[in-house]
Formats: structure tokens, sequence, C-alpha cells
């Protein structure tokens, strides 16, 4: 199966242990939801809060494409 | 004892102690200093001017055990929007005011014009008014270490530096925090109110005092516990704010393409990453300091920190996102400590962060310096400011006055204030907000935010208009009932989405005064202040034609989502069918 490359952020508590920015390969038809198992990101300890791919926000199963920016939030808040 | 209204006439140096009329008893926080300002002050009085009044409100609950309930508001006509305003601080006040029994203070009147400035000491049924020719001149963490030589540190302080002391529009009133640093009661330019009054500096002392009675105690303190657990387990007030402080904000709403770069030319910034709360946090760890700060005794959220340099000295606290974007994201500056820096200034001289960062922008724009150049930024915040200097006059008159000045026409204003760190055409709830609300350009009044990039009380499409003036308009409702209470805006985020946390809080207000209030009550409470501010601004001469967004907003498309600003005069105007 053909893989695309797409780039992860992560924010917050999800950068502990982790990365803050990467380029990743995945299968063509990776959801979001997959992408989060896969970068094993704390969501029993934060669960996920806002999902943003290029300035839109999404949910768990749209299918990434190649390029895509992917950026994953815990619930965060301030003002 | 009841509680009293503290009465204080600048003109004769006199004061009074007066009862509580009865209509004001269920008031708190900005319903009764709205309250008192559309009752008592002429809506076309000149705000500098002799029948301006000054009227500082501790909330309902502040005072007692409630978790986050120590707010003071202020109100008074403002002279930046021309309008009716509230502006509400942290800090050690409103829990001194309320032990003290003050259910207001209200300061009116100005004194003879001479070089004289006052200060203003408030104790048990008694006020003293006296020259403090000492501290004039200088700036609030000095006039804050004097009154805490002399009075010890449980007093309450509210100060001006000189900005204040020179009637600038951009400056603001300091309010003593726990630590002994400073909060401040930041917009609307009610720093040049109190520097018309020439008073330089109040203090309250409550002695012994505990005015604070409960009429339930028992059920006062189970609803306290519900309402503190609501806080401590939601994600954001138990977890994010604590962990990054608001700052966390950066990259999200730069993700979102909604952050104001480059005086609101682009809703991205390429400076995110440096700016952001998690690389605050990071510096925290490295260097020392705290992540967790409260900015009043009772927090249980902590969102404010102790910021240190690279040699682990202290520069500053309260390093607020509003702040680090206003001269990061807004004015260019890619440095981290270099904005730390001037936060700190800007606490001394007492001025405001966002309409401060916003004027820079609009300076630049105007080619009166260049974007992003922290250095020259310093040297007229120290220099040219405190010597009111034609340059720091220029400066200190906001961004409206600025754009006016240099000829610009991207001026993000509503109402002549400031727009805070968050774009309207990309977040376009928030816009609503921006131009509905009697305050002019201001984030808190209603935090669409929450709903339209956070997903907290669901999601709203920030780039579509569907449903954004009802968000808007039920967001000011609850959030001007919250400003009553002496609560902290954050306990938003658990009210949002946790139904367990608002009738603990109305609990607390019914077994603290022995009430019957329902959910009901407290929205039409939330109703009634925003009509009888919209009221005020109406007879200011604030109409239809100032609730809108700058004229750019609606022909420039802002990148990355060539987002433009599309709602119709009718579409807005329907924010006050109700």
């Amino acid at each position: 199966m053909a893989e695309i490359t797409v780039t992860v952020k992560l924010f917050a508590q999800y950068r502990e242990g982790k990365f803050k920015v990467e380029q990743r390969q995945y299968p063509e038809g990776t959801t979001v939801g997959e992408v989060i198992a896969e970068t094993g990101i704390a969501v029993d300890r934060y669960p996920i809060g806002v999902m943003i791919i290029n300035g839109r926000h999404v949910e768990e199963d749209r299918i990434l494409e190649a390029g895509d920016t992917l950026a994953l939030f815990p619930k965060v808040g301030g003002g | 004892m009841a509680d009293k209204i503290y009465r204080v006439r600048m003109n004769d140096l006199s004061f009074s102690v007066e009862d509580v009329p009865k209509e004001w008893l269920g008031l708190g926080g900005r319903g009764l200093t709205s309250t008192i300002v559309a009752a008592e002050v002429d809506p076309e009085c000149h705000p500098l001017g002799p029948n301006n009044k000054m009227v500082f409100a501790p909330g309902l609950l502040s005072g007692t055990a409630a978790a986050n309930s120590g707010r003071t508001s202020l109100g008074a006509k403002s002279p930046l929007t021309g309008g009716i305003k509230e502006s509400n601080s942290g800090g050690t006040s409103a829990g001194i005011m309320a032990k003290l029994g003050v259910k207001a203070l209200i300061i009116e009147g100005l004194p003879e014009e001479d070089d004289t400035f006052y200060h203003i000491h408030v104790t048990k049924e008694h006020v003293t008014i006296e020259p403090i020719p000492e501290l004039v001149g200088k700036e609030n963490f000095e006039v804050l270490d004097t009154m805490l030589e002399r009075y010890g540190r449980k007093v309450a302080v509210f100060s001006i530096g000189t900005p204040g002391e020179q009637r600038m529009l951009i400056s603001n009133i300091s309010v003593k925090d726990p630590q002994g640093k400073i909060r401040s009661l930041g917009r609307g330019g009610l720093g040049a109110v109190m520097g018309s009054k020439k008073i330089k500096v109040i203090t309250v002392d409550a002695g012994d005092s505990k005015e604070t009675y409960l009429a339930d105690a028992a059920t006062f303190r189970a609803a306290n516990k519900a309402f503190t657990k609501a806080l401590k387990e939601n994600p954001i007030s138990g977890e994010g704010l604590p962990a990054f402080g608001t700052d966390i904000l950066v990259n999200i709403i730069n993700e979102a393409g909604g952050l104001p770069s480059m005086n609101f030319r682009y809703g991205t910034s390429e400076n995110a990453e440096e700016l952001s709360g998690e690389h605050v946090a990071e510096n925290i760890q490295e260097r020392g300091g705290k992540t967790t700060h409260g900015c009043h005794a009772g927090c249980v959220i902590q969102c404010s920190q102790v910021y240190n340099d690279k040699d682990g000295n202290y520069v500053t606290s309260g390093f607020e996102y509003e702040m680090i974007w206003a001269f990061g994201a807004n004015y260019g500056i890619d440095d981290i400590d270099t904005i730390a820096h001037i936060d700190h200034i800007m606490d001394d001289i007492g001025v405001d962060a966002i309409e401060t960062g916003v004027t820079f922008g609009v300076a630049a724009e105007g080619g009166m310096l260049p974007f992003g150049d922290g250095e020259a930024v310093i040297k007229i915040l120290t220099e040219e400011i405190p010597n009111g200097t034609p340059t720091g006059r220029v400066i200190g008159s906001g961004a409206g006055n600025v754009g006016k000045l240099y000829g610009v026409v991207r001026v993000p204003v509503v109402k002549n204030q400031g727009m805070p760190a968050y774009e309207p055409r990309a977040i376009k709830g928030q816009g609503i907000t921006y131009v509905t609300t009697p305050m002019g350009a201001d984030h808190t009044a209603g935090y669409a935010v929450a709903t339209n990039i956070l997903n907290s009380g669901g999601h709203i499409d920030p780039l579509k208009k569907e449903g954004q003036v009802e968000l808007s308009r039920n967001l000011q409702i609850a959030s001007a009932a919250i400003d009553s209470t002496g609560m902290c805006i954050f306990v938003a985020f658990p009210a949002l989405d946790d139904p367990a946390c608002l009738p603990a809080l109305i609990d607390m207000i019914n077994a603290r005064f022995g009430a019957e209030l329902t959910g009901d009550d407290v929205t039409n409470l939330g109703k009634n202040i925003l009509k009888l501010e919209h009221a005020f601004n109406l007879k200011a001469g604030l109409g239809k034609a100032d609730d809108r967004i700058p004229e750019f907003m609606k022909y420039e498309t802002l990148p990355p989502h060539d987002a433009i600003w599309d709602f119709t005069n009718e579409e807005i105007d329907a924010f006050w069918d109700f």
C-alpha cells in the first residue's frame, strides 16, 4: 500500500517524552484517530481536546491526505 | 453590621458611610458598579471631568471561602471608549473590602486644580484623604512597597504610575496581589480617571473585621466543595492552566489561523513556538521560578506564574497570553525574555498590556518605529512616557488615536479600544463580542473562543457566521452574571462542560445571603446588566454605528483562510433582541 507523508504537531502535555513536530509516514487511508493511537500520546491521562488539520477543526474519523499538517491538543484554555 | 457604601468626595475632601439602598442589596461586582454608574453618572459627562465617578466593588462571594471569588470590579465612564466600563482584577482587594463590609467605594468630584496628589486610606467606618507629595512621579512598585512598609502586608493597595498621573488613555490601576506583586484593573484607561481625581494611591485596611457572614454555613461549605471539585476536575482549569498558564493559547490560536500578527495583517505568526506557553513553561523549569501562582487568595486554578531570566533572577509574574501576543505576534518581538522584561515595566508604570501592545502595532504600521524593536519599546516605556514627552503622549493615547495621528487605515479597535489576541475574521463569534459588548473590543465579555476554537461548550465553526450571535449573546449574559459574583472568568470552562458547576455556584450565593435564586434569576441578572450598560452607552452617544468592526476587515482577507468579516448590520444588531 502506498504511503503518505504528513506533518504531526504535538502540544501541551502531549509533548512529554514525545516530539514537538515531525514528518511521519502513514499508509493511505489512515485516520486521525489511528495517528493518535500510533503516536502513543497520553490520551488516557489527558483526553483529546482539539484536532486541527491545515487550520480547520476535524474529528477522529477524518482521513489524512499527503502533505497535511495535523495538530493535536489536549483540552486547553486561557484568555 | 450590614455592609455599607463608602463615599469619598474629592471636591471638598470629605467622606460618608451610607446604608446600602435596598435595590443594591442583591448586587455585587460588575452588577453593582454598572448599576451605580448608570444611576449616578451623567452619560454625557467628560470622563476626566468633575461628574465622572469611580466605583470599586468586591463580588457577591468575595471575602468568603468560595474558591476563586477574589475579583474586584471597578466601574466608571471610560475616557478611552466614551462608554460605561467595568474592569475587574484579582489581587487581595476584594477579600479585604468584603471583610471590612465595604459593599462599594464610590469616589466622586475633582479637587482644586493644583499639583497635589492624594492618598485615600479606608478603615472601619472611616476614610482619610491626605496629600502624598513624596510619591508623586513614582511608579507602582515603589508606591506599593511604601504602603506595605507603612501598613503591613495585609493592606489592600490600588495605585497609579506616571501614565495615570498624566491621564494617559493606556493607563491602568495596579492592585496588590498576595505575593506583594501587581495585578491590574487593566482596560479602558481607568488609570486616567484616578489621575484626573488626583488620587495616587488607595489603601484599604480591614483590621480585625470579618463582616462576611454566611446565612447557612453548612450548605455553603458543601456547595463550595462541589464547586472546587468541578474546577479541579476540569482538564482546562485543573490541568492545562496550572501547567502552562494562559499562554498555552498561542499555539492553538495560531494553528487555527486566528492569531493576529503584524498589526492584524496575518492570522498566524512565525514566532508562535518562541512565544508559546510550552516554551515559557520550559524556561521556568530550567531557570527556577514557578509555573503555578494565584492572583488572589482562594484561587485553585493558579494560572499565573513567576518568570525568571537566564540567570535565575526574577523578572515578572502574571505573564499572560494577551500581553505576550500583543508584543510578540502583533508587534513582532521574537524574543520571549525581552517581552517578559516589557511586562515588568508595564506593571511598574501601570499601562494596559493589550492597549499598549496594539498601540505599538499601529504605530509601527504608521512608520513611527519598526515592527519588533523591543529596545525602542523599552525606551518609550521607561523614558518617554514617564516624562510625558510628545512621543510618550502619542503612545499613551492608545491605538485609535495613534492611527488617526499617523493616517493609518488598519486600526484594530472597536469603540476606540484595542482588540485582544483573537482575529475577528477567523474567530467570528469573538468578533461579535468585540462589536456588541458595551465595553469596546474586549475578550472576557463573551469568550466565544471557547466554543469556536477550544471545543468548550461544544463546537461552532469559527469561520462561519451561523450560530455566532446567539453564542456571543449567551456568553455575554453569563459573563455579566459571573463578573458580579467576584469569580474569576475561568470558572466558565468547567461551567460550560460540567453540569455540577453552575448549580454549586448558585447554591453558594443562596447560602451566603439566605436567598432563593434559581438559574433563571442569574440569567436575568446578566441580561439586566447588559441592558443597563447598553442604555448608558446609547445616552452617551454610542449607537449602532459604533457596534461595528473596523472597515478594513470587511475588504481585506486574512491569511491563511482568506477570512473576511461578512456580518450584515442587521445580523449584528439582532444581538440586542432579548
